[in-house]
């Protein structure tokens, strides 16, 4: 089995679903910052069977969480000091986000206006949908 | 400052003063005749729609205005490339008040976000037509009497026609009004406004025919059905007649029901039925009118 050694400062994303680690480390847009991530595919869980795992030693501060909430707000994130988990952070859908996913209805105005963010709005918390804010077209599925 | 984009950006209370408004303006056109003297309309229509644009200049010279702009895209900055947000900070300068049309659904959003004047959404594909919707409900306000307490049929196109989505969710705030969806089932009403109603705990039911349920109905609200939004040629042709209303489906129902439309028919509804006492989608165009003064009245704060 592969050992990955543990992180000083940072965070872990833990219970990540299988083969999501590359499109969360994406989004998140870990390939800018200049730190150390591991991203473990694979692993075996009681829970889920497999996961992923990803590893990134910088501050808490540079995780977007709403995005990672939209991506799955099951995720669980550990954020590590002095090599020990000293908080877990509830991922709660976030009300609004903002140019991480875009419109695909050819109709929207987002499809011609120069430089219109593309913004999502969390319309039902319930059955977790968004819809375009300019025309409403639900978001039909997760990244 | 605020804008008009969706029929439920006002409240049940807001829609009841806007309505008596309109009701005012309907009995007592002089008192309204200039008061939006040295006012202006743009009407900035990035695709054609003859009887809305009128709608709104008619309104605005009814309240002693004046009306500018341009009514489609091919004679406006569009066709050189503008974006929607430029062409309403322009705009902004020129004019009092906007109402826009434009065939990309959201458009009016984007003006209003950057406008110095207040945005009325005109259309804006297929998305809303909230004048359209206000039209609905002052007509039925108006001729009834009341916006509670009755049964609604809605015929024809359920899947695709926007004035009857937004209808139904306009609706759907007033209390016991009961729901008849009737339509071929490819052109079902779709799953997200039934769930609604659910959820709401309204009263609908859906049916193929228009006889076996027009008797039930205190207003019928017709749409067109359109031979292109059938599967095949067989269907069309077994089906169309159901939602064609003429004098014999007249007979089978109650004396007092309005047909409504939201215009053009095409031959939805048999002009042997315009003489009918109850068809009403002739009237729904002026009142179209007077709740598009109303409407200018309120976002330009005139109204007294």
């Amino acid at each position: 089995m592969l050992n990955v050694g543990k992180i000083e400062e940072g965070f872990v994303l833990d219970h990540i679903q299988a083969g999501k680690s590359l499109s969360i480390y994406h989004h998140l847009q870990l390939d800018q910052l200049d730190c150390t991530v591991a991203i473990i595919k694979n692993a075996r869980s009681n829970k889920m069977g497999k996961k992923d795992i990803l590893k990134v030693e910088c501050d808490i501060d540079m995780l977007d969480l709403d995005v990672l909430a939209f991506i799955d707000h099951n995720i669980t994130v550990n954020v590590i000091q002095d090599g020990e988990i000293v908080d877990k952070k509830e991922l709660i859908l976030p009300q609004e986000i903002r140019n991480i996913i875009k419109c695909r209805n050819p109709r929207c105005i987002t499809s011609i206006e120069q430089e219109l963010p593309h913004i999502f709005v969390l319309t039902d918390p319930k059955k977790e949908i968004y819809r375009c804010k300019y025309c409403e077209e639900k978001y039909g599925e997760r990244i | 400052m605020r804008h008009l984009m969706n029929p439920l950006d006002f409240t049940v209370e807001e829609l009841n003063q806007l309505f008596d408004l309109a009701n005012d303006i309907e009995k007592n056109p002089e008192k309204y005749a200039h008061i939006c003297a040295g006012k202006k309309l743009a009407t900035c229509f990035y695709e054609p729609s003859t009887r809305t644009r009128l709608s709104f200049e008619t309104a605005m010279y009814n309240l002693g205005g004046t009306v500018l702009g341009f009514s489609d895209a091919a004679s406006s900055s569009a066709s050189k490339g503008e974006s929607v947000s430029d062409t309403i900070r322009i705009i902004s300068c020129y004019a009092d008040i906007c109402a826009m049309r434009h065939p990309k659904e959201g458009a009016p959003m984007v003006a209003a976000g950057k406008s110095r004047i207040p945005v009325i959404n005109a259309g804006d594909g297929g998305h809303q037509h909230p004048t359209q919707t206000l039209t609905d409900l002052l007509t039925i306000r108006s001729l009834k009497g009341r916006l509670s307490d009755f049964t609604i049929g809605l015929c024809g196109d359920l899947k695709f026609g926007r004035t009857v989505h937004s209808l139904i969710n306009a609706l759907a705030r007033y209390e016991n009004i009961r729901f008849v969806f009737i339509s071929p089932p490819e052109l079902k009403v779709p799953d997200y406004i039934t769930e609604m109603l659910k959820e709401k705990g309204i009263a609908y039911e859906e049916v193929i025919r228009l006889e076996d349920c027009i008797a039930k109905l205190d207003l019928l609200y017709m749409t067109r059905v359109q031979r292109e939004r059938f599967f095949n040629e067989e269907d069309y042709v077994r089906l169309k007649d159901f939602y064609i209303l003429d004098k014999s489906k007249m007979n089978l129902a109650g004396k007092d029901m309005l047909v409504l439309h939201p215009l053009p028919r095409v031959n939805e509804i048999s002009v042997e039925v315009d003489t009918d006492e109850r068809a009403a989608y002739f009237k729904q165009v002026q009142y179209g009118v007077y709740v598009r003064m109303a409407l200018i009245l309120t976002l330009l704060e005139l109204a007294c």
